[in-house]
């Protein structure tokens, strides 16, 4: 196992330095480009390196705005067009400066309630949305995915598998019924579905198209969107099954403290903390699964139907009056967004909440197969071990056969 | 393991049905993003 250990720990320490040498690129100052060959506009040069990620120094564009008061003499020629081109009007709309052109607004008042005419005539939040989904969503979501199967990789290689402690009892109790392993495999196949499909949305550009090419990947992208947004509905279902079968049993008790208090037995040998149906561990999941699975599902059904189910200025609103931007120097959220705000936003809360979701369930995944065993059976068959049953649930072994899961500890 | 692959069936079976549905309720993409000028096929 030692040799084993440290040269997956090199692996990991690898990986890490390779991460941290790749962002140094990010790191590099804009060079100075020589323009005289445009007359100032930009360069081959600027545009190879936008188009490899490289930092540009857009000041000769965002800068290159005109002067109103440069505006030429009634009398001279072409007086009438003022002293900012065309040009210069739109950069000034691109990089947000136009209010330097003079106090320029619109009748119809924009989402903001101002008037402001960069708001009404250009959507500006799109290109933060594009920047904030290709940069820091795709790479700390790689990075919380990558890491939670390190973590799993490193308990297993220290824990091992967690073995039934007694001797197997050969004899079976039914641990699910029929019906709840549905919900759960409904679930369960359908957030597979899901996650994969959504991963190839985001990370398919980066990972799929240089391995498979243009032309494999874009029918594959295709089929993923359908498949993504149609089995989103056998979610959906399966999370309401799943929240009546076992909201009852979910609700925290006096014993999932003791269970916490040793870390439900996870880093040691014969611990094993008292459980009803479900020990502290699984409730956390539990609740976990509820509140991203209907975060990710309302935010689903918004960009399932674009435009018709906005939520975010509400949410902004509720937020609002709670105080909780304020609390956080954030100050007040804005109450009224563009479509398509509403849509990037809802796209990003997607997502970030899929990165949660899908770590919570690698975890999860982990402990119900390979890491412990007869856990799988309770979902397989639906029958577990008498002795699996009373080491993990003791008290609801005794709940469900009038029997004592311990001699030395009887039931209470 | 019948009820889970029962499940994964269910899956299939239910995707189809609510991308069927949707159609026939005006909820193509297609329908949705244009107006009645536009001829789709």
């Amino acid at each position: 196992m030692t040799r084993l250990t440290v040269k997956l720990l090199g692996m990991i320490v690898a990986l890490v330095l390779s991460i941290g040498v790749g962002q140094g690129a990010w790191a590099q100052e804009a060079p100075a480009v020589d323009r005289t060959s445009t007359g100032g506009a930009q360069t081959l040069e600027d545009i190879l390196r936008r188009q490899d990620g490289l930092k540009v120094d857009n000041s000769f564009r965002s800068d290159n705005i005109g002067d109103p008061a440069n505006v030429a003499g009634e009398n001279g020629s072409l007086g009438t067009l003022g002293g900012v081109s065309d040009s210069e009007l739109w950069r000034a709309y691109r990089y947000g400066e136009l209010e330097k052109l003079g106090d320029l607004r619109v009748s119809a008042k924009g989402p903001d309630g101002t008037g402001d005419v960069t708001q009404v005539v250009v959507q500006d939040t799109g290109m933060a949305w594009l920047e904030f989904r290709k940069g820091p969503m795709k790479d700390y979501g790689g990075y919380l995915l990558l890491g939670t199967v390190g973590v799993l990789l490193l308990f297993f290689l220290f824990r091992g598998r967690i073995r039934i402690d007694g001797e197997k009892s050969g004899r079976t109790i039914e641990r699910f019924p029929s019906i709840e392993r549905f919900a759960h495999w409904l679930l369960a196949g359908s957030f597979m579905l899901l996650a994969v499909t959504g991963l190839v949305q985001l990370f398919g550009r980066f990972f799929l198209i240089p391995l498979i090419g243009h032309e494999a990947f874009a029918p594959a992208a295709i089929a993923g969107k359908w498949v993504h947004n149609n089995v989103s509905w056998a979610f959906m279902l399966g999370l309401v099954m799943v929240i009546v079968f076992w909201i009852a049993h979910n609700i925290p008790n006096k014993h999932d403290l003791k269970w916490f208090a040793v870390a439900g037995g996870l880093f040691s040998k014969n611990v094993h903390p008292p459980a009803k149906k479900f020990n502290a561990g699984q409730k956390v999941i539990f609740w976990g699964v509820v509140v991203l699975g209907l975060s990710i599902s309302v935010s689903g059904l918004s960009l399932l139907f674009p435009f018709e189910l906005p939520m975010f200025a509400a949410t902004f609103a509720h937020l609002n009056d709670l105080g909780l931007p304020q609390l956080l120097g954030l100050g007040e959220l804005p109450t009224t967004l563009q479509p398509h705000t509403e849509m990037q936003l809802a796209q990003a809360w997607h997502t970030i909440i899929a990165f949660v979701f899908m770590a919570m369930i690698i975890g999860h995944i982990y402990i119900g197969s390979v890491g412990m065993e007869g856990a799988f059976d309770a979902m397989g068959s639906g029958q577990v071990d008498e002795q699996w049953a009373k080491e993990h649930h003791g008290l609801w072994y005794e709940e469900v056969t009038g029997k004592p899961a311990h001699d030395h500890h009887p039931a209470e | 393991m019948k009820t889970m692959f029962l499940a994964f069936l269910a899956i299939i079976v239910i995707a189809i049905g609510a991308d069927q549905a949707l159609h026939r309720a005006g909820f193509s993409i297609e329908e949705v993003t244009s107006a009645p000028s536009v001829r789709l096929d």
